[in-house]
């Protein structure tokens, strides 16, 4: 049997590496990509404006099982025009969904705040939908310290 | 079993109020991505939404997905014009329905 040279170690060290690089890129890049067409799909394509919508999360999440969460969007709530939905997704999660919120007029004010599972390190995305047929996106991100998706 | 929810609704208001109501359901959330002690996948079971209405009326509601925690809690506003009574509505993916409602008085 040929014995490795010190070349040929470090040249399978590297492609060793590069091949675990590859798959967690790509792991993370398919939830991404999950998330993004999740958006598309709530949209229908359609061009989302930035801002206007705020995400509260803490900066770093000890515990990822339970990460409060809350969203508004600084827009009147009139009964003609008002924000009639909130999509929240999570693109580093096995399933990027989070929540979707349905307002009313009679809910007043567009906000409202849960607690969620995050399993890593990641952007939270939010888009608004009002019942003129807008769209307002949003995203933050946040670092988590122990993901909480089980194992 | 069905857990008791707990409310945080304000008793009085006055007409026109922008009031906090806060709703929490006991409930695991299971999220379908666990492994039991054999190692087999534990089946998703969670409250896949949320429903709140005010005299009949929809307020509030949301879908959820097994992103969110365990023993669900959600935060919102409403806007009462008149006295009435708020519904919670909690639908499990095994179709149980576990609903709460809660008076206002509007003076």
């Amino acid at each position: 049997m040929r014995q490795l040279s010190r070349r040929d170690a470090l040249a399978l060290g590297v492609s060793g590496a590069a091949i675990t690089f590859v798959g967690l890129d790509e792991r993370a890049f398919a939830a991404a990509k999950e998330a993004s067409e999740q958006i598309a799909k709530f949209t229908g394509g359609m061009p989302a404006v930035s801002g206007k919508i705020s995400i509260e999360l803490p900066e770093i999440a000890e515990n990822g099982n339970t990460v409060p969460l809350s969203v508004s969007v600084d827009a009147p709530m009139g009964a003609d025009n008002y924000v009639s939905e909130i999509l929240v997704v999570a693109d580093g999660n096995p399933n990027p969904g989070v929540a979707t919120f349905h307002f009313s007029p009679l809910s007043a004010k567009a906000q409202a705040s849960t607690r969620i599972r995050l399993a890593t390190t990641q952007n939270i995305i939010a888009v608004a939908k009002t019942s003129k047929g807008e769209f307002l996106t949003g995203q933050r991100l946040v670092k988590v310290t122990v993901g909480g998706c089980g194992g | 079993m069905a857990e008791k929810p707990r409310l945080k609704v304000p008793k009085e208001a006055k007409k026109g109020d922008l009031i906090e109501i806060k709703t929490l359901l006991p409930h695991v959330m299971e999220s379908g991505q666990r492994k039991d002690r054999d190692g087999k996948m534990i089946p998703r079971k969670i409250i896949n939404k949320f429903v709140c209405e005010f005299n009949g009326k929809p307020v509030f509601a949301v879908d959820l997905e097994p992103a969110v925690a365990a023993n669900p809690y959600m935060q919102f506003h409403a806007k009462v014009d008149e006295s009435g009574t708020f519904k919670f509505s909690w639908i499990d993916d095994d179709g149980t329905v576990t609903t709460a409602e809660e008076s206002v008085t509007v003076m």
